[in-house]
């Protein structure tokens, strides 16, 4: 229950808007927020969440609308103003300098510029009270590049407090911790709104939401569309809200592994750090993937996903093992694996997966622009490339191309269909490997023989998260092998046959996945035992 | 061999490296500041030549040797606006705009040279700096005031960096920049402010050619010195101490192959012809460039522009 | 002030930005001509009738022109690679030098070989020594990443000591009579003249080739197509398996030849033979030509005719009305600066804030 309200909210909005271009991001957002409570932003990607609190915190100026803390009126577009007036935002994407110390990035901002000299022993010890306090223990002294994702977050946090906020932003915190530290998350939330502290919690996952808030606020295409209390709220009602209509979210029936050679074999497989030094990046990992079976890879990130995605892209060397890709053991070289048939989604499709600045179809035929499909004698066959990749617009429904067709720039793709074309690009045309896919839904002959996928719906909105998982039940149903490296948990026990837990570079043995339990996943990917027996707690309905 | 030593063991090579140094002592902090706020300036070569030129104008119009310095500064703040308007604000690649402003502010400086002085057989001198013979130090006793204004501004551009807030800011801009917008600074306005900073350091540094080491502006009296420069820092890995380090070193292998021309053949026993002499700075620069990129630890956002607010 | 990514590239602003860009840079020629004390106007009429305005001035343009296509082609191939090689300068010399030291072979015989064989071999060294200077500083940077612009650029003085050196040693042209340049070549080898009474030459046809060939090279081949991605994204090249380190390698000998080829074409078209000062900066104006080309081979022709003209046109401007040459590297410099700002105004709007 909220502590004590007061007559006047610590935050007041009135009328926030904001687009950008044509995209209406915020459409006449009016919210109150009382001290010592928490609110939640839930709405799926897309929805204008982060717009509002980056608005709030001065990175966005709106178009229209006002913001008043304690009853005084908020300066638009300065951040300084906004930590000023006590609100403190722990982002998305972390805001530390890797190379500086907890310390440094702590301090950053707080003294006046035209200081001769830093005070940072008085710091440091207000730093370590602040640390004890809120049971928040940090090194002032490590440097922030070192330190784990949780451990990063809480210097966030830290940050704000150390400033004094009032009210303090939290953008998807979860996403990047174990069940466990979630709820050390929580707690330390509680103790924050007991000492007087407002919070704004943005998360899509309504679970969470409804355990850890007050309110619930909820968001659709920039809208609000609804507020209430979380008593009484239930996943069912928010869900609705949040998607004005009943999303079917493609779900797997696992079925037994095919008999016959892996699509994909690693044994003991062991990247060393550079150097040398201290813990393998990845150590004795083993795993074994049957065509037609989807396995994924769960852990929470900075445990050795990266690396087991560039192995498996065939970006990295091993040091120990071995790894086979349908029987055959490939040379470290992302050509090799894309001749093999190894369908590849990377994780960051804006800096890896395209070339922003080339055409949609030059992206389409960038993997296997060197074919005979698509060139001759080194001359391109811009033609055929062109109709191909006009094909695949429409069989993947590619939106966005409606000025300048495949020749439409690839960065003026939103994550969605950019996301369709990485997708679609990987699937292969029956009868013709050498092209890319541009018939109806995936056949065996159109199925690759490996597709490894890395967070690959990462900032979708949910129609595109459901296409997305649409596409690899179809490829796996006509007999891919398909590895899903993904941090997001409802996302494992949706599509996987048999889940894997990755902590510090080991993997754990891939068991089906109803043979998980979510506290028992929650201590694989914190490192403890392989889950044992705890209450089963269904994660989605 | 012997006279190789004898050579290395006179005063007067040691005031000769010094001399050599503080341009590139002065130039070398300067690209050092914009860089570890983020900001790659290619416009040191031209701005060190418009420093030259302009703090040399002042005094021959008739200013103190100090003013002239300070025209220097102020000039190389100038061109540093520019660069930073371009490549901060507007966000264009810091390779064309540094090159283009080089170009720009070295024809400009060489234009308005012509302009002054149309007709002049040889050039008008103006009257340097002394040497400092009050203080009692070897060596330095026969460097002008300029050098220890550029062997101070090593301990002063540290204590900036390591123990102000400024320092702090100016680190995390050229490390994270979002990291200091989300503390409510202005990314904008650091890094311009360190790039006027830094120019600032490269006009002095400018000037010491035309109010010091000589008396007059000659065309190409710069002759490649800035681009040492960007070499040098990369070389220092970003630290003001071993900045100066550098500096001595290169100045060191400049000065001794003067002396090895001078000398003649018999110091390294074969006859080479005076342009190896000649290379080998540039050669040492190149090589300490190639052995420093392996390990040095760059500044995590430098050449990455900056757009508040695009996510 | 803040800048505003536009959806779309406004229309209006890609045809008005050269137009606000060459604007902006006559305002300031004309307050650099009027501090020299010259009439603006008929300053402004000398230069362009200096550059373009008669059959001379236009074959003057023409023949300037010409190694300024191929610097301008050596940088725009590598800057679209990302390959930022200002070495083009040493590049040109070494070429040159190569060139004359194949067909110089043997005090000027050339060991009495053919000119149909000597002439290609000439135009391969300075090619292949072009090239090789660039490979070093590539290679350095791909493996060692060693930033290239600082190790090219010191290249250059090296360079161009080095020639000096062989100026006054070995490649010395013993009847010159004390000046340093090199032995000259037999008159088989010179390029022939294109246009009579002038001092064009074929190497005009040779650059001209180039720019096309580069062209299609980058629009229609696979090589090109590599360029291009590794340029614009190498981390997404790479991922694609695109051999990112190789192709930086072919950039390099390429962009590197055709530098080199500049300087050959140079020497074997004008003097026949190698001086200290045959080349004004054509290095570094190539890569000015380069970026006011927006990188694309046949903008480069466009460009490098225009800054071949302000050359040129400044030249007699400056001996009729007095006004420093150097007028015309600031109206190409703030030419380059002008228009990198105005193209950014296509895809930015410019957004005031304002305090509340």
């Amino acid at each position: 229950m909220p502590a004590d309200p007061s007559p006047t909210p610590v935050l007041r909005l009135a009328g926030i808007t904001k687009r950008f271009g044509s995209l209406l991001a915020n459409d006449d957002i009016s919210l109150d927020l009382d001290r010592g409570e928490v609110l939640a932003l839930l709405g799926e990607n897309g929805a204008g969440k982060s717009t509002l609190v980056s608005i709030l915190f001065g990175h966005y100026v709106a178009d229209a609308g006002t913001i008043e803390v304690d009853g005084r009126p908020l300066a638009p577009g300065q951040p300084r103003a906004a930590l000023a007036a006590g609100i403190g935002m722990v982002h998305q994407h972390f805001t530390l300098a890797d190379n500086l110390s907890v310390l440094d990035n702590v301090m950053l901002g707080t003294e006046s510029l035209w200081r001769p000299l830093s005070r940072r022993e008085a710091a440091r010890r207000r730093l370590l009270d602040l640390g004890a306090r809120f049971g928040l223990a940090v090194d002032p002294q490590a440097r922030v590049g070192r330190l784990s994702v949780g451990e990063r977050q809480r210097v966030e946090i830290l940050k704000a407090l150390y400033r004094g906020a009032r009210v303090l932003i939290l953008d998807e915190p979860t996403a990047v911790l174990t069940p466990q530290e979630s709820e050390a998350l929580f707690a330390t939330l509680r103790q924050m709104v007991s000492a007087g502290l407002a919070i704004i919690f943005i998360s899509h996952k309504l679970d969470e939401v409804l355990r850890v808030s007050h309110r619930i606020a909820v968001l659709r295409a920039g809208r609000l569309v609804a507020v209430l209390p979380a008593a009484g709220a239930d996943k069912p009602l928010l869900a609705e809200a949040m998607v004005g209509r009943s999303v079917e979210m493609p779900r797997r029936d696992p079925v037994p592994p095919r008999a016959g050679t892996p699509a994909c074999e690693l044994r003991d497989a062991t990247v060393r750090a550079a150097g040398r030094q201290g813990r393998p990046l990845l150590d004795g990992v083993t795993m074994q993937v049957q065509p037609g079976e989807i396995v994924a890879v769960a852990g929470v990130s900075g445990n050795g996903q990266a690396v087991l995605a560039e192995l498996l892209f065939g970006q990295r060397a091993l040091d120990a093992g071995s790894l086979h890709v349908a029987g055959r053991a490939l040379p470290p070289r992302p050509r090799a694996f894309v001749d093999a048939g190894v369908a590849r989604v990377p994780e960051d499709r804006h800096a890896v997966g395209v070339v922003g600045d080339l055409s949609l179809w030059e992206n389409v035929v960038l993997e296997r622009y060197r074919r005979p499909a698509y060139a001759r004698f080194n001359l391109m066959r811009r033609g055929a490339a062109m109709a191909d990749a006009q094909a695949l617009v429409e069989r993947f429904d590619v939106r966005g191309t409606e000025a300048s067709g495949v020749h439409t720039l690839a960065r003026h793709l939103s994550g969605g269909n950019m996301q369709k074309l990485i997708l679609g690009r990987v699937l292969m045309a029956p009868g013709a490997p050498d092209r890319v896919a541009t018939a109806p839904p995936a056949t065996p002959a159109a199925a690759p023989p490996l597709i490894v996928a890395n967070q690959p719906t990462w900032g979708l909105d949910i129609g595109a998260v459901a296409y997305v998982h649409q596409q690899l039940l179809d490829a796996a149903a006509a007999g891919s092998g398909v590895v899903l490296i993904s941090e997001d948990l409802e996302e494992v026990f949706a599509l996987a046959d048999r889940i894997a837990v990755m902590h510090q570079g080991r993997l754990s043995h891939a068991r089906p996945a109803r043979s998980w339990t979510l506290a028992g996943i929650g201590l694989a990917m914190a490192g403890g035992g392989h889950g044992s027996a705890a209450e089963t707690v269904a994660l989605a309905t | 061999m012997t006279e190789l030593l004898d050579l290395l063991a006179a005063a007067p090579f040691w005031i000769s490296v010094l001399r050599v140094a503080t341009p590139l002592i002065l130039g070398t902090l300067g690209v050092l500041l914009c860089e570890r706020a983020g900001v790659l300036n290619l416009g040191i070569e031209g701005i060190m030549v418009a420093g030259a030129f302009a703090g040399w104008l002042a005094v021959y119009a008739g200013a103190s040797l100090w003013g002239g310095v300070a025209v220097a500064a102020l000039t190389g703040a100038l061109i540093g606006l520019l660069h930073g308007m371009l490549t901060v604000s507007l966000a264009l690649s810091q390779h064309v705009a540094g090159l283009g402003i080089t170009l720009l502010a070295t024809s400009l400086a060489s234009y308005a040279y012509r302009v002054s002085f149309p007709k002049v057989d040889t050039p008008p001198t103006i009257e340097p700096f002394a040497p400092m013979a009050w203080l009692p130090l070897p060596v330095l006793n026969a460097q002008t005031p300029l050098t220890l204004l550029a062997l101070l501004a090593v301990p002063l551009v540290g204590w900036l960096l390591y123990r102000t807030p400024l320092g702090l800011a100016l680190r995390t801009v050229g490390e994270s920049p979002a990291a200091a917008e989300g503390q409510g600074l202005s990314v904008t306005g650091l890094r311009i402010g360190a790039v006027m900073a830094g120019s600032a350091l490269m006009g002095v540094a400018g000037c010491f050619l035309t109010l010091a080491a000589f008396n007059a502006f000659f065309f190409n009296m710069v002759n490649g010195r800035g681009w040492v420069c960007v070499a040098l820092v990369v070389f220092a890995s970003w630290r003001p101490g071993q900045a100066l380090l550098g500096a001595l070193l290169f100045a060191f292998f400049d000065a001794l192959q003067l002396r090895l021309q001078q000398a003649g053949s018999g110091v390294l026993g074969i006859e080479l012809p005076y342009q190896f002499y000649l290379m080998l700075p540039y050669a040492m620069a190149i090589v300490a460039l190639v052995v420093m990129a392996r390990r040095a630890s760059t500044p995590q956002a430098l050449m990455k522009p900056y757009r508040k607010g695009e996510r | 002030m803040r800048l505003e990514r536009r959806s779309t590239p406004s229309r209006a602003a890609i045809l008005l930005a050269p137009v606000a860009a060459v604007a902006g840079t006559l305002l300031v020629a004309s307050l650099l001509v009027a501090w020299a004390g010259a009439p603006v106007g008929r300053a402004y009429a000398l230069l362009l009738d200096g550059g373009f305005g008669s059959r001379f001035a236009i074959t003057e343009t023409l023949t300037r022109a010409t190694p300024l296509i191929l610097t301008g082609l050596a940088a725009a191939v590598a800057f679209r690679a990302r390959l930022f090689n200002i070495g083009a300068e040493g590049q040109l010399y070494l070429g040159a030098l190569a060139a004359v030291a194949a067909g110089g072979l043997h005090g000027g015989s050339g060991f009495g070989a053919p000119a149909w064989l000597l002439f290609p071999a000439m135009m391969a060294a300075a090619a292949l020594a072009g090239a090789l200077l660039l490979l070093g500083p590539a290679l350095m940077k791909s493996r060692y990443g060693v930033d290239e612009v600082v190790t090219t650029l010191l290249l250059n003085f090296i360079v161009l000591l080095f020639v000096g050196a062989m100026l006054d040693g070995p490649m010395k042209d013993p009847t010159a009579m004390g000046w340093p340049q090199s032995v000259a070549l037999q008159e088989a080898l010179h390029l022939g003249k294109l246009i009579e009474r002038s001092r064009v030459h074929t190497g005009l046809v040779g650059a001209l080739a180039a720019a096309l060939l580069l062209w299609a090279l980058l629009k229609f081949t696979t090589h090109g197509f590599e360029i291009r991605a590794v340029g614009a994204n190498a981390r997404a090249a790479a991922f694609a398996g695109m051999p990112v380190g190789w192709v930086t390698v072919k950039v390099a000998l390429l962009s590197g030849a055709l530098a080199g080829l500049a300087g050959a074409v140079e020497v074997a078209g004008r003097a026949g033979y190698v001086t200290l000062d045959m080349s004004p900066g054509y290095g570094y104006s190539g890569i000015v030509i380069a970026m006011l080309a927006a990188l694309h081979p046949l903008g480069v022709v466009a460009a490098a005719v225009f800054v071949a003209g302000i050359l040129v046109g400044a030249d007699s401007m400056s001996r009729a009305v007095g006004v420093p040459t150097y007028i015309a590297d600031v109206i190409v410099a703030t030419a380059l600066i002008a228009m990198l700002g105005a193209g950014l105004f296509t895809q930015y709007r410019v957004r005031w804030a304002r305090a509340r």
